[in-house]
């Protein structure tokens, strides 16, 4: 059952061809913008920063352009609204637990985003800049375990978004405390581990944002010879992160009351 | 000029409305004021990381940025939900905005008026002259006048990139985030100083959607030094020209494509 649910998933997104198209053009465009700025400073720097290279910063930067819409960073408005006017009703009436029941369609929506959104922006990076391939065979299988988990643990960070329309109904406020902190805090505007120490360290292990881009980032380029070490952080936040969505999820439905109309 | 009353009252009804749910407005608010920091912080993260970039040091890429992101945050506190449009078009709300005895543009701006969006712009007007006094400026009445034009030049540069944005919906229904490539797209662009970027970008951003002049130029009149790329000192100055440009094209798209408007009908 969750397989056609994910298929659904799929297949919802895969309707709207000309919004996938816009979106993967802004990916393009801050690819761009990204890229030439931390290309500027590995230049200022003679070539290489915290680890990166020139290829790996490339890579770096689109692979987390494309990244973003797989992980479907910034998306919680929908249960959101579906919360707000009551809609979510329908949902709790369903014989499948709701956080199940959305992941699974999450994955499907994910699944199309990696065939379209996650590749066009890589394809645009590869035509003009220098990226690169990792030299492990064993980098592919970890990195797409690593974009998994990823998945997971950013659809639970954004279910407890959303689940504040619960308790607040207008959930404007979480939505742009969370719009600003996973932008910043995944990676996605520079490498983590640009920051000072001990301050990178903290983040990059510390908070589950950083499972979201800045881990399968690092593993894809092979940065250091952790890719193990971080599958296994982003394994421990994926767990974590599920484990309180349904924890917050149930006590929401005990709280949960639907306007009348 | 009767109007006026009306979209006054628009926007005092829209203030009180977000006024009710408490806690999301302060968040919000919050939200605002450390957007602010935050994307201005992405600049001294790679400044520091990189000491001298592109030939510009941390507080005069700072400077560019602050100048630039106070011209953004004036036009996004005004026209910044004509990135809406597209929602409006899409539901078939459009109509009733059209139906409505009152100018459409007008209208889109007192219905979705967020005093919150402050935050941004308090964040770059504090910055600014702290930048300046980092970077060792010289406060003299024509710099003070450079920024001054820039800000306002700047200001109605990303008006009419929101504006101009916002019009594609009534061509392109399902555009999506499209827009954000030149309004957040343009912002980032011009928080940095120009040289950074490959020479087909940049011509592109700062000379065809004159993103160059939000920030890059003024702020190189301001700190007294000329163009590492060999462009004139007198560029500083064209920002309000380009505004002014820009608002013109903006208002053409604006006008055609209202009057090309179809109903989704939905």
């Amino acid at each position: 059952m969750y397989l056609a649910l994910a298929r659904a998933g799929f297949r919802r997104y895969a309707t709207y061809r000309i919004a996938t198209l816009a979106g993967a053009s802004t990916n393009i465009t801050f690819g761009f913008l990204r890229c030439y700025a931390l290309l500027a400073v590995a230049t200022a720097t003679g070539g290489s920063i915290s680890g990166y290279d020139r290829p790996r910063l490339a890579t770096f930067v689109w692979g987390s352009q494309g990244a973003l819409a797989v992980i479907a960073i910034w998306d919680t408005y929908e249960q959101a609204e579906r919360i707000r006017t009551g809609d979510v009703v329908v949902d709790l009436q369903r014989p499948v637990d709701p956080v199940w029941h959305l992941l699974a369609v999450d994955f499907g929506r994910a699944g199309f985003q990696v065939l379209t959104r996650f590749t066009l922006p890589l394809v645009a990076g590869a035509l003009v800049f220098d990226l690169y391939a990792p030299r492990h065979l064993v980098t592919y299988p970890l990195f797409a375990v690593s974009m998994v988990l990823a998945v997971v643990v950013c659809f639970a960070c954004r279910h407890l978004v959303q689940c504040a329309a619960y308790w607040m109904l207008d959930v404007r406020g979480p939505q742009v405390l969370w719009a600003l902190l996973s932008g910043l805090l995944s990676g996605l505007y520079f490498p983590l581990w640009l920051l000072p120490e001990p301050l990178a360290t903290l983040l990059v292990y510390g908070t589950p944002i950083a499972s979201m881009i800045q881990a399968p980032m690092d593993i894809l380029v092979e940065r250091a010879d952790h890719a193990y070490v971080l599958l296994a952080v982003q394994a421990g936040w994926a767990v974590a992160m599920v484990a309180t969505a349904r924890g917050v999820q149930r006590r929401a439905e005990r709280k949960l009351v639907v306007q009348g109309g | 000029m009767a109007d006026l009353g009306l979209y006054l009252r628009l926007f005092a009804s829209q203030t009180r409305a977000q006024a009710q749910y408490r806690t999301s407005l302060w968040l919000d608010v919050v939200g605002s004021v450390l957007m602010g920091v935050l994307d201005l912080s992405a600049v001294v993260v790679l400044f520091r990381a990189g000491g001298v970039v592109a030939g510009f040091a941390t507080a005069e890429a700072l400077l560019i940025a602050a100048i630039a992101t106070i011209g953004f945050a004036v036009a996004d506190l005004l026209v910044g939900n004509m990135d809406t449009v597209r929602n409006l078009v899409r539901t078939g709300r459009m109509d009733a905005v059209l139906l409505r005895p009152l100018g459409a543009f007008g209208q889109l701006v007192a219905m979705d008026f967020q005093p919150r969006r402050a935050g941004r712009l308090v964040v770059a007007v504090t910055l600014l002259p702290i930048a300046a006094s980092w970077a060792g400026v010289d406060w003299t009445g024509t710099r003070v006048a450079a920024v001054l034009l820039a800000v306002v030049g700047g200001s109605l540069l990303f008006g009419a990139i929101f504006t101009g944005t916002g019009t594609v919906a009534f061509w392109w229904i399902d555009s999506g985030e499209f827009g954000n490539s030149f309004t957040y797209g343009g912002r980032d662009f011009s928080t940095f100083p120009v040289g950074i970027y490959g020479s087909v970008f940049r011509r592109i951003f700062a000379y065809g959607f004159g993103l160059g002049f939000a920030g890059y130029y003024p702020a190189l009149l301001v700190l007294g030094r000329a163009d590492p790329l060999g462009a004139p000192d007198w560029f500083g100055w064209l920002t309000p020209a380009v505004g002014l440009l820009a608002c013109l094209v903006a208002a053409l798209l604006w006008r055609t494509g209202i009057r090309r408007y179809r109903s989704t009908g939905s």
